[in-house]
């Protein structure tokens, strides 16, 4: 079942959320939509819903312009941040409630709703607990109960807000893995809302980037990791060290220091930010090599196999400045060889530059 | 305050607040002074009455009649209360529209009113020649001076009651159970019948009960509404008033005292587990 | 217990009704939302405007004048000195047992504290008549002291001590009620703060405690305030019904509406209906004032 938004536009007194948005959801795919808070994505999320209207613009389910159809009769299913399961119901009721509103002439008999929903309990391992209240639940029991709830009414597309984000990290970690599997038992059109790029870049098929409610990227999690499409996806999507600076050539000017760049989208004498991410920075000891950006050693963070090395700019801690901070993950021995207050210099392996006027 | 402080700390615990004996032994003294030991007086007085006269005097028909009267129309103005205060309730919560604020405001208006005077006004407003009154003439109903009259003063003390119950949990109510039923297909007076109204439904129930206690006990603007004649319009307290207390009888006036004291426990109770419920069903502690 | 409007039970139209009017699963159909208001609001109407109307309508049915006549009647002012004496002395002694008692229930922990909570919210469950007669029953001619106090010329009952002391039964769980929640949910965390940081009881008290609560503190004083002035049944029993000596105004309008000197009767009832309309002015304002800062923190 595809979904398309088009030209979507949103504003909340005189702020505005969605800003032209067009999205294309390719059937039977986990997408999801992320983004820091406020960038628009829970709202675009509640209007294909049909929870929430666009100012302008279309929602087409099935090719069918749909933006006028209202919530109930759209057969989204809905899976709500803080779960919103009917408190005053057993577990059981809560999943059959889908079945039980239908119109008389479509809803099934009683046996065919206990067959159901007996199933869909199996579906997501809660069946034993089925004469449960939501209150004597735990978190990711919940969370499994209104999943289950909203696939019932056989949606054509499961829409999940922030499914994971009222959970604790180790319950959330399990319930990523387990919904990543249901899908790929389901096949069910799923889009999911989140702000934990981890979260995004492991579980789903493709990732969409939204900022200030603008699309910035869409592309499969190696795609929008690999390659980021602007400023904001590169420093979203995981720790990045910044630079600013103008582009002399095959080189950044940054300060006093000279950085290889890697060549795209840079004319000369360009104003540009370029990004490198900690573990494409090398850090060498011998102050004469060619390249790279002066700073001083002033954490070592060693656990595990590999260690986190943070510094400070020097030409700002000669200055008296506030330095710009540095963090590059190295090997845990190569740490081993460097000590807090050294010297060195940093030499970035690929340095990714954007024009500054586009960050 | 040694032995208190044993008694009332059983644990043996520290307390790092200052204040403890101090505040808690004023408050009970002063609740010992003011409201317990007065109150014992009734039962106490009443057992200077045999079970025969105690029983001869709160099963006298004329005082079975108050009975009838009291309950009943308590129980017909929180049922009528129930239903429009929901409404109102709703209304203020879902709705905008102008003088909200002021409709608002003016809610607690019997909590703030003197009740005496709510009963003159209420007796000149439906009485036959009345604004209210006026208009019922013509259909052959009076109101003031007749049972019905006592009805339209309970309304009136009820209304807060169950508006100020209900706002509450209504206003705390996450959209998202609508939503989440909307999702799944559900139609909105589906939505309403099935997720809104037993989540409302402690709180409704409270209400009730708070308007119902405070009906059968209502006095002031009662009385002036009423006429208050004998077997057709005289409510309980009031016959604690004329008949017993007037006529120097202090322990029939006692005796009906305990009925409704008694009454009231029941409530009282009644209440408190319904808060419990509503607490529990609605997620709200406290 | 939820007798009374509370300040902390969720601050009235705290939202707006856009959120629901805007929301396609949150709103009804048109006629439906019309039907529900137009109910709610003539129900409104007919149940509280009209009756709060009718007494200042009333009041001025003679004229000005007349209203004015019945108002300075020296019955009345004294009627209104006794209301203010009875509500002068009811209202404070109210106050430090409200303040009591909430210090020791929401502050510590001990046995017997759920009973404590329930016999303080008795008297609102009592009727007013039986106010009046358990004083009467203990201090009347045939009570349990009535007999010590003739002997020794101390008038309590059918005189101004049996009025003050029905009107504080009545009146007795309003600041309490308004406190205990309160400070429970508030919690001990700024009171142990204090202490470990060297305060004494009575500088937590006035610095840490009193700021945290004043808004419940006066909002619980005008409800009582309100109540105190305006109490009808418990005062009328114990009252002798003396004019200019034992008549609060609530028994001066009944004393007066019972001699069909209806316009008098109501010019004195629109003082008590102004009164009524300052306190749920004030009520209205408290919230206010006590819901902003909350909602200033919301935004940020």
């Amino acid at each position: 079942m595809s979904i398309q938004v088009e030209e979507i536009s949103k504003t909340f007194a005189g702020v505005t959320v969605l800003d032209r948005v067009s999205l294309d959801f390719p059937t039977g795919q986990l997408v999801a939509l992320l983004g820091p808070s406020g960038c628009g994505k829970t709202t675009l999320l509640r209007v294909i819903a049909g929870l929430e209207t666009a100012d302008a613009g279309r929602v087409i389910l099935e090719g069918e312009d749909a933006s006028r159809t209202h919530v109930r009769e759209r057969q989204v299913g809905f899976v709500f941040q803080h779960y919103a399961l009917f408190r005053h119901m057993t577990v059981f009721e809560n999943v059959a409630f889908g079945l039980r509103v239908q119109p008389r002439k479509q809803r099934p008999k009683e046996p065919e709703i206990r067959r159901r929903v007996t199933r869909l309990l199996e579906l997501v391992q809660m069946q034993w607990l089925a004469d449960r209240f939501p209150q004597q639940l735990s978190g990711g029991q919940r969370q499994r109960i209104a999943l289950a709830r909203a696939l019932a009414v056989e949606p054509r597309v499961l829409l999940l807000d922030e499914p994971f984000g009222a959970l604790d990290a180790q319950v959330r970690k399990e319930l990523r893995r387990w919904l990543r599997a249901l899908h790929d038992d389901l096949h069910v059109t799923s889009i999911f809302v989140t702000h934990d790029q981890e979260e995004a870049l492991e579980v789903a098929d493709r990732v969409v980037l939204m900022n200030r409610g603008r699309v910035e990227q869409i592309g499969t999690p190696d795609e929008v990791y690999e390659r980021p499409a602007s400023p904001f996806v590169y420093s979203f999507l995981g720790a990045a060290n910044v630079f600013r600076g103008r582009v002399e050539g095959a080189n950044v000017r940054v300060g006093e220091a000279t950085l290889n760049h890697d060549g795209s989208d840079a004319d000369h004498g360009a104003d540009v930010v370029a990004f490198v991410r900690p573990h494409e920075l090398d850090i060498v000891t011998d102050l004469s090599a060619p390249n790279g950006v002066d700073a001083l050693v002033r954490r070592i963070l060693a656990f595990g196999g590999s260690a986190r090395v943070e510094l400070d700019g020097i030409e700002e801690v000669k200055a008296g400045a506030e330095p710009t901070h540095y963090e590059v993950v190295l090997p845990r021995e190569r740490a081993g060889t460097l000590t807090q207050g050294q010297q060195v210099r940093l030499v970035p392996t690929p340095l990714r530059v954007f024009r500054q006027e586009a960050a | 305050m040694s032995a208190a402080v044993s008694f009332f700390n059983p644990t043996g615990q520290t307390r790092v607040l200052p204040g403890f004996g101090l505040s808690l032994g004023y408050t009970l003294v002063y609740l010992s002074l003011v409201v317990l030991i007065p109150l014992s007086a009734v039962f106490i007085q009443t057992t200077s009455l045999t079970w025969a006269e105690f029983w001869a005097i709160v099963s006298a028909p004329r005082v079975v009649a108050t009975y009838k009267l009291s309950f009943g129309a308590a129980l017909a103005a929180a049922a009528i209360n129930v239903v429009f205060g929901l409404m109102l309730a709703w209304s203020l919560v879902r709705y905008s529209f102008p003088g909200k604020k002021l409709v608002d405001a003016l809610i607690d208006l019997p909590f703030a009113l003197p009740t005496a005077v709510a009963g003159i006004s209420l007796s000149a407003l439906w009485a036959s020649n009345g604004w209210l009154g006026g208009l019922l003439v013509p259909f052959g109903i009076k109101v003031a001076f007749t049972p019905l009259g006592v009805l339209v003063a309970l309304i009136f003390i009820g209304v807060p009651f169950v508006v100020r119950t209900v706002q509450p949990v209504l206003e705390d109510l996450e959209t998202e159970l609508e939503e989440a039923a909307a999702s799944l297909g559900a139609h909105r007076r589906q939505t309403f019948t099935r997720v809104l109204l037993p989540v409302l439904t402690p709180a409704l129930l409270t209400g009730f009960a708070l308007a119902f206690a405070r009906g059968v006990g209502e006095y002031g603007s009662v009385i002036f509404i009423a006429g208050n004649i004998p077997m057709v319009s005289e409510i309980t307290p009031l016959i604690i008033i004329i008949t017993k207390l007037e006529q120097y009888d202090e322990s029939g006036a006692t005796a009906v005292a305990v009925v409704m004291l008694l009454f009231s426990f029941l409530m009282l109770l009644t209440i408190n587990l319904l808060q419990a419920w509503s607490a529990k069903r609605t997620g709200r502690n406290r | 217990m939820a007798i009374t409007a509370t300040l902390h039970g969720g601050s009235p139209i705290a939202h707006g009704a856009h959120r629901y009017e805007n929301n396609a699963a949150t709103r009804e159909q048109p006629w439906v939302r019309r039907l529900i208001l137009t109910l709610a609001l003539a129900f409104f109407v007919l149940f509280l405007l009209m009756p709060l109307v009718v007494v200042f309508h009333q009041a001025l049915a003679k004229g000005w004048g007349a209203a004015l006549a019945a108002v300075t009647d020296p019955d009345a002012l004294a009627a209104v000195r006794l209301t203010l004496l009875a509500a002068g002395i009811a209202v404070p002694l109210n106050l430090v047992f409200g303040v009591a008692a909430a210090w020791s229930i929401a502050r510590f922990e001990f046995r017997g504290k759920q009973i404590l909570s329930t016999l303080i919210d008795l008297p609102f469950s009592v009727s007013p008549v039986i106010a009046g007669l358990i004083y009467v029953l203990m201090f009347g001619a045939q009570g349990w002291f009535g007999h010590w106090f003739i002997e020794h010329d101390i008038k309590i009952v059918f005189a101004v001590p049996g009025i003050v002391l029905a009107t504080m039964f009545v009146t007795f769980p309003f600041v309490a009620r308004e406190l205990i929640p309160l400070m429970q949910a508030q919690g001990r965390d700024d009171e142990e703060a204090a202490t470990v940081l060297g305060a004494s009881g009575l500088q937590t008290f006035w610095r840490v405690t009193l700021p945290n609560i004043k808004w419940g503190l006066l909002y619980g004083t005008i409800l009582c305030n309100a109540r105190a002035m305006g109490e009808f049944g418990a005062v009328s029993v114990v009252s002798g019904h003396i004019r200019g000596q034992t008549n609060t105004m609530p028994l001066h309008v009944e004393i007066l509406y019972n001699e069909y000197n209806f316009a008098a009767a109501f010019a004195v009832a629109s003082l008590l209906a102004m009164l009524a309309l300052v306190t749920l002015a004030l009520k209205s304002w408290v919230e206010w004032q006590a819901n902003r800062p909350v909602a200033q923190q919301e935004i940020i």
